[in-house]
């Protein structure tokens, strides 16, 4: 199943990512050659075949609920694009 | 020095032959005198190179050294690294000075190693050729006209161009094994959880493995015991007993069992390729092996399943680039929803941006079931041939790639011809299973072939042994490209 133009810009806008209308295009068919050859698995009957999510069958380790980390907030946001007292600066979101 | 293994530089240093701070120095020397021609490293920074060295220095005399201590080692820049830049080959981290280590660079500070470097990579470690790097593509030290592979590509580079004894790099389709086999010299990717993911930079976490590149089965050992071990801030990784792996080097291979998967031999390599892996698998029959033919019937959908589930991971787990807490932001937006569209537009390469398209699609609504569960499916598919085929060998063997290197921009255009370079490194890491690639001989213009070794669960230090026996009967790993001396 091929992908239409439509879907690309779509899916970029669910990726956050901003694309214009050739680079959607130029995209688009390239795409579409990886999703034929995602199509050779399609095919395959995989029924009863219980989905294998990561490389080893491990189950997900428990620790003590303490803390841990220590603050290190000023360091981490050396970084940071914009910061004012301590807080990430963005565009005004709330009128 | 720079044409001698780790092992052997452990040796000069512990003899006082010439200290760490002398080391270190040559092979800044080498990198600045040379690198310029293949485009390896990324970041030097010879201050904190050459602090650790005396540190290293200090460490030996008082009599506190390991193995590795005073060794300069070049780090992949996907690892984060305290005070390094840190960019991951992308735009989006060009300006990201790391605020800590990595458990890998942690275990390497501790045991004394040097920091020779970051190297360049395909930007996210998404490609097979390190030309999708924001700064710039890394040439092959055998034919500078040619990719070194990746997306390791300026590590493996380094350590053949004797800039490096030695290099760490990240493989989760191939991207040790590939560049390692591509530029000469050996590279193993350990099974999935022996090396901490914490602090290397995500691309597909359910199949991102560090792992060490180096001039010798042994030197991939002496390094591995250095990067393996438990750390509990990667959920993934495994708590075991810590493994002595350069233990089996001195292991005879007399009756061991190899074997040839139909699907590694039959047409898709290239002529040149096939011959040299037969001449290897000969050279083991020689020392005794016995070989089996056996086969991975699903082995054919390793790349469609890998392209299905590595983008789907690395479009979540690159959604943490937003702008906003690190990383790149673009200069002009309207509102936030545009400050996000716009800094991920330009911070990403045009290969990133196509795997987080192919990952968010096959993740959304009403696609999930028919694209990322069925590719689910299928890995376990192909994990349950590597099992069965287990039982009757102890190692496969095979091409680590199905041509030698390609030429710089040959595949650029053509994202499915890319793609299926890493025909044969997939399988492995879609099962978790640990898989080396060793130089085995030349195509007709000189350029190297690898010999891939895939081994059962946790069976790296017996692989090692193996690559070692063959290493001490052939020559192949201590040719040198030309013009270095």
């Amino acid at each position: 199943m091929a992908l239409t133009l439509e879907d690309v810009k779509r899916v970029a806008h669910l990726a956050r990512l901003a694309i214009d209308e050739a680079e959607a295009r130029a995209v688009l068919s390239q795409i579409n050659d990886v999703f034929k050859l995602i199509g050779e698995m399609q095919a395959v009957d995989t029924r009863g075949v219980e989905p294998m999510s990561h490389a080893r069958d491990v189950v997900q380790r428990l620790r003590e609920d303490k803390v841990t980390e220590r603050d290190q907030h000023t360091l981490f946001q050396e970084g940071a694009p914009q910061v004012e007292n301590s807080l990430y600066l963005v565009p005004k979101v709330i009128e | 020095m720079h044409n001698a293994t780790i092992r052997s530089l452990a040796a000069g240093l512990a003899a006082r032959t010439y200290s760490s701070v002398e080391l270190t120095q040559h092979f800044i020397n080498r990198i600045k005198g040379l690198d310029q021609k293949y485009h390896a490293f990324i970041t030097l920074n010879p201050e904190a190179s050459l602090k650790q060295a005396k540190a290293a220095d200090a460490m030996r005399s008082a009599g506190k050294e390991q193995s590795l201590t005073g060794i300069p080692i070049a780090q992949k820049d996907i690892f984060c690294a305290r005070g390094w830049l840190t960019t991951c080959g992308s735009r989006m981290l060009a300006n990201f000075t790391s605020p800590y280590d990595a458990h890998v660079v942690e275990q390497l500070n501790k045991a004394g190693a040097v920091i020779l470097g970051k190297t360049n990579m395909d930007e996210f470690a998404m490609g097979s050729s390190s030309e999708t790097s924001y700064y710039g593509p890394v040439r092959n030290p055998w034919d500078v006209d040619k990719v070194p592979g990746g997306s390791s590509g300026g590590s493996a580079a380094a350590v053949a161009a004797r800039l490096a004894p030695g290099a760490i790099g990240t493989d989760t389709g191939g991207s040790i094994r590939q560049p390692a086999a591509l530029s000469g010299i050996c590279g193993l990717k350990p099974t999935y959880g022996v090396v901490s993911r914490y602090g290397m930079i995500a691309f597909a976490s359910s199949l991102d493995q560090g792992g060490p590149l180096a001039r010798s089965a042994e030197d991939l050992a002496l390094l591995l015991n250095v990067m393996a071990g438990f750390d509990p801030r990667d959920s993934t990784s495994l708590e075991r007993e810590r493994e002595d792996y350069t233990r089996e080097l001195g292991k005879p291979v007399k009756g061991l069992k190899i074997g040839l998967p139909e699907e590694f031999f039959a047409k898709g390599a290239a002529p040149d390729v096939m011959r040299a892996v037969d001449a290897a698998v000969g050279e083991f029959r020689k020392l005794g092996c016995e070989t089996v033919e056996v086969s991975l019937p699903n082995m054919k959908l390793s790349v469609p399943v890998y392209y299905v589930l590595a983008p789907a991971e690395a479009s979540s787990n690159l959604a943490r680039y937003d702008g906003v807490r690190y990383g790149y932001r673009a200069p002009e937006y309207a509102d936030l929803l545009d400050l996000y569209k716009k800094s991920r537009a330009q911070g990403f390469g045009q290969e990133v941006k196509r795997r987080i398209l192919i990952g968010t699609y096959v993740l959304s609504h009403g696609y999930y079931d028919a694209y990322y569960i069925q590719a689910q499916r299928v890995r376990r598919l192909i994990a349950r041939d590597f099992a069965e085929v287990f039982k009757r060998c102890d190692v496969i063997m095979g091409p680590t790639s199905p041509t030698t290197a390609f030429r710089i921009g040959e595949k650029m255009g053509d994202p499915v011809q890319m793609y299926l370079n890493d025909i044969y490194t997939i399988p492995a890491n879609l099962a978790g299973l640990p898989g080396l690639s060793i130089p085995c001989g030349f195509d007709g213009k000189g350029l190297p072939v690898g010999l891939q070794m895939i081994g059962n669960y946790f069976g790296e230090a017996r692989m090692l042994g193996i690559a070692h026996q063959f290493q001490q009967a052939t020559d192949w790993h201590t040719r040198t490209p030309p013009g270095i001396q």
